[in-house]
């Protein structure tokens, strides 16, 4: 594949907690309309850098820029706002909204009437209500949640509500989706659905997206390229094939026994 | 686990026996004795203590998997549980034989009450008669509980019916003033309902919901399917206009002294919509919003008084935006410094601004500016060219104007793009802020608009009295407004108007009340958390909320297998 643009670019990213350093001098590239994974064992600092992106944490050392401009030390809305938006590794939806809510909510990066305005009804105001309305149900149907519109949130079962966490980031529009374990806690049939809708979301609209994911058929199945993190650090990076067959991958995830014998096992 | 039924009368006698015992020691029984339901047959009091034994009975029988139990061990229960009740409060009277100077320490447990309490027969006597009373109470109760429903339903409405006329004939009294005092003599007696009146009204709740049972519900019914949708339309409109005409006709029907109570039900009720854009859209526990409030009257006491203090000698019209504005500024003076704070440290800061406000409105510092503990005189009236606003009546329309004021913005607001942003900051703050939502204008806005609707009803207030002092913006306000915001149902603008008129109009017409105003929020907390924790007048989504597990249940049979597809 020809190797297009460079999206979101971190440059030797540390963050510390304390004495504990959770991400080490982390460089990564993530190019434009590429799918691209994060893994690594438990506790490797995954999430933690996820947070370092989407603006939760102030990033110790380094620079991450985005668009080829630095977001380092903006506030989470500003960095939705130039287009990052992202899911989270346990379900965090506004519970007691109702679905279409959940996602007009994720529209706010494009939304400018003001509350004034929404006291009066102004016409500008209502168009835009009413073109919010209409491409929040649009999204509901792209996502699959066709006629559950004014469910509560938490009322859904727990794959609706995965796939609505990500119908209310692709709301706001993003240019890049950070997935926190899209397929935690779903069976085979849900998580080869999700692996799909990740592939066709991408091919569909060009949009990039990097996710953290444990299962290593949604990992090695539609990744271009993978990032290994150990203890903060990055281990490995590649295609799926090289990292497979990656000693240091293998004794990270196994053991220093099993890396002599072994390849990931699919 | 099972339970002995017997064990249950024992548990729910006592219970309600401690009850019984506690509201007579501290004096509840005796002041409430002072207000007659039914002329010369039953005082507020009375119903207050033996209402225990009859809950008492009633309860003893209802068993948790609703089996039915027996004629026999069922009535028995309820004697035993009625029988029990009785016994605390025997306690508490033969400790004021054994201890005569028991005064000193229970001040309410007067000669009166135990006279009350034993029907004048002496301690022995007496004892004995209010345990078979109370006996036979708890029997009733557990009578009623077997009753077949269809026996049940129409009894306990007339029951209510009676009590409730007769709990509020002062306030009917009030609205049959302009009859000749004959006529009305033969309904009401001094306090409460003649006797029988209230056998009148009980026959005829009876007979009514007995039709209704019968017939009424479904004949009701088939008319309003055969409504059509332009029919309904017209209905509501209909009702809209007749419920409009009754608000603006209510001063002229209640007279001066309810129009004077339904003033201040409509102050707090302004209070309670700003306050629920604060902790009910946005999630914020804002303590000290009376501080807003004292800010409101302070700002138009200075501006219109044309006492010593004031110091523009403006009209009404001219500072009420002021005053307003005044408000709403220092809603956002107290929203900077917060705005990182969450649940308990917000509570505490916006506390601790309440009491620093009220302390400053007391303090000699600012006595030459403010009037310290004088307070300021001489507030100005609103005026319309020579018409001056100096009755409760008058005062009725503009608080009416500023509830509806209030209540469009509100229901403007919470369905518009910042209702959803409010809400998405009380659902998940970290996560809205990472949607694109900016905290810092979510939360000033909320807190700013909140202060001013708090900032409008002080300024009114100030101009009703003519006369503001710094205890009159004590904490119990900010208490108070939150309570009714709770009670009524967190989020729900109808929920504030029903909390307000049952927390403040309430105390406000039953006087015995005031006094124990603390213990009856208490209580009525306690109880709303229990029995219904979304509140008298729920919004929706708490309905939801609460009621999840049951929506859950039902969604979950049919739909159970069926797939969604991923990509539509």
């Amino acid at each position: 594949m020809v190797m297009s643009q460079i999206l979101l670019e971190a440059k030797h990213v540390v963050k510390r907690f304390g004495g504990l350093v959770a991400v080490n001098d982390f460089s990564v590239d993530i190019p434009e309309s590429s799918i691209c994974s994060i893994i690594g064992p438990n506790g490797a600092g995954k999430t933690t850098f996820f947070n370092c992106v989407s603006g939760f944490y102030n990033i110790d050392e380094g620079d991450i820029f985005f668009n080829g401009a630095s977001i380092k030390g903006r506030s989470p809305d500003k960095i939705a706002k130039r287009g990052i938006l992202r899911t989270y590794q346990n379900i965090r939806l506004f519970g007691n909204m109702s679905t279409i809510e959940n996602i007009l909510v994720g529209m706010e990066p494009l939304l400018h009437s003001g509350w004034i305005a929404s006291l009066f009804r102004t016409p500008s105001n209502r168009r835009e209500e009413e073109e919010a309305q209409a491409r929040a149900n649009e999204l509901l149907n792209f996502v699959g949640l066709t006629g559950l519109g004014d469910t509560l949130a938490d009322n859904l079962p727990y794959g609706d509500q995965r796939r609505l966490e990500i119908a209310r980031a692709l709301a706001g529009n993003p240019d890049l989706l950070l997935l926190d374990e899209p397929t935690a806690g779903m069976n085979p049939r849900e998580t080869a659905q999700t692996t799909e809708f990740i592939r066709q979301l991408r091919d569909q609209t060009g949009i990039t997206i990097l996710l953290i994911e444990h299962d290593m058929r949604v990992v090695m199945g539609i990744s271009e390229n993978i990032t290994v993190l150990d203890y903060g650090k990055k281990i490995a990076e590649g295609k799926p094939e090289e990292i497979q067959n990656d000693p240091d991958v293998i004794e990270a995830y196994l053991g220093r026994g099993a890396a002599a014998s072994s390849t990931i096992d699919l | 686990m099972s339970q002995s039924p017997i064990g249950r009368a024992v548990r729910y006698g006592l219970l309600a026996g401690l009850i019984a015992a506690s509201v007579s020691a501290i004096g509840m029984v005796e002041t409430f004795n002072e207000r007659d339901i039914i002329t010369g047959f039953l005082t507020l009091g009375q119903l207050l203590l033996y209402s225990t034994s009859i809950i008492a009975g009633y309860l003893a029988v209802r068993t948790k998997d609703n089996e039915q139990l027996n004629a026999g061990p069922a009535l028995l229960n309820g004697f035993v549980a009625g029988l029990l009740t009785a016994v605390p409060v025997i306690i508490l009277i033969l400790l004021t034989v054994a201890f005569p100077t028991i005064r000193n320490s229970l001040v309410n447990v007067s000669p009166a009450l135990i006279n009350a309490l034993t029907f004048g027969q002496g301690p022995y006597a007496g004892s004995l008669i209010l345990a078979a009373v109370m006996a036979v109470l708890g029997l009733a109760g557990a009578a009623f509980h077997i009753l077949p429903e269809k026996v049940e339903k129409p009894l306990f409405n007339g029951v209510m019916a009676t009590l409730l006329v007769g709990l509020f004939s002062e306030v009917l009294i009030n609205v049959f003033r302009p009859f000749p005092r004959q006529i009305v003599r033969i309904f009401f007696g001094t306090k409460g309902i003649q006797p029988l009146i209230a056998i009148i009204i009980f026959v005829a709740a009876v007979l009514i919901t007995i039709w209704w049972e019968a017939r009424g519900e479904q004949r009701f019914a088939r008319r309003r399917a055969s409504l059509t949708e332009e029919d309904k339309q017209r209905n509501r409109r209909i009702t809209l206009i007749a419920s409009a005409v009754l608000v603006l006709a209510a001063p002229w029907i209640l007279g001066l002294y309810l129009t004077e109570v339904m003033d201040v039900v409509g102050i707090f009720i302004i209070m309670g919509l700003g306050l629920n854009i604060v902790v009910g859209f946005a999630g914020l526990l804002d303590l000290g919003y009376v501080a807003f409030f004292a800010i409101g009257a302070y700002m138009m006491g200075l501006l219109t008084s044309t006492g010593e203090l004031g110091i523009a000698g403006m009209n009404f019209w001219m500072a009420l935006p002021i005053s307003v504005l005044a408000a709403t500024t220092a809603g956002i003076i107290l929203g900077i410094p917060v705005l990182r704070m969450r649940g308990d440290y917000l509570a505490i800061v916006t506390l601790a601004f309440g009491e620093i406000i009220r302390v400053l409105a007391a303090s000699d510092l600012l006595k030459g500016a403010i009037g310290g503990a004088q307070g300021i005189l001489k507030i100005g009236k609103p005026e319309i060219l020579s018409f001056v606003f100096i009755q409760p009546q008058h005062f009725y329309y503009l608080i009416l104007a500023g509830i509806a004021l209030a209540w469009f913005v509100s229901s403007r607001l919470r369905d518009a793009r910042l209702g959803r942003r409010w809400m998405a900051l009380r659902e998940d703050e970290d996560v809205a802020e990472a949607q694109g939502i900016n905290l810092v204008s979510t939360k000033l806005l909320a807190f700013a608009i909140g202060a001013s609707f708090s900032g409008l009803a002080g300024a009114i207030f100030a101009s009703r009295l003519s006369s503001i002092f710094p205890h009159s913006f004590n904490l119990l306000i900010s208490i108070n407004v939150l309570c009714l915001v709770i009670v009524g149902g967190i989020g729900s603008l109808p929920g504030v108007v029903l909390g307000a008129f049952v927390l403040v109009g309430m105390p406000e017409l039953l006087r015995e009340f005031a006094e124990y105003r603390l213990l009856l929020y208490g209580a009525l907390l306690i109880l709303t958390m229990l029995v219904r924790p979304e509140g008298l007048w729920p919004s929706q989504i708490t309905r939801r909320e609460l009621h999840a597990d049951a929506e859950e249940a039902a969604r979950e049979g049919p739909q159970h297998e069926d797939i969604h597809p991923l990509v539509g």
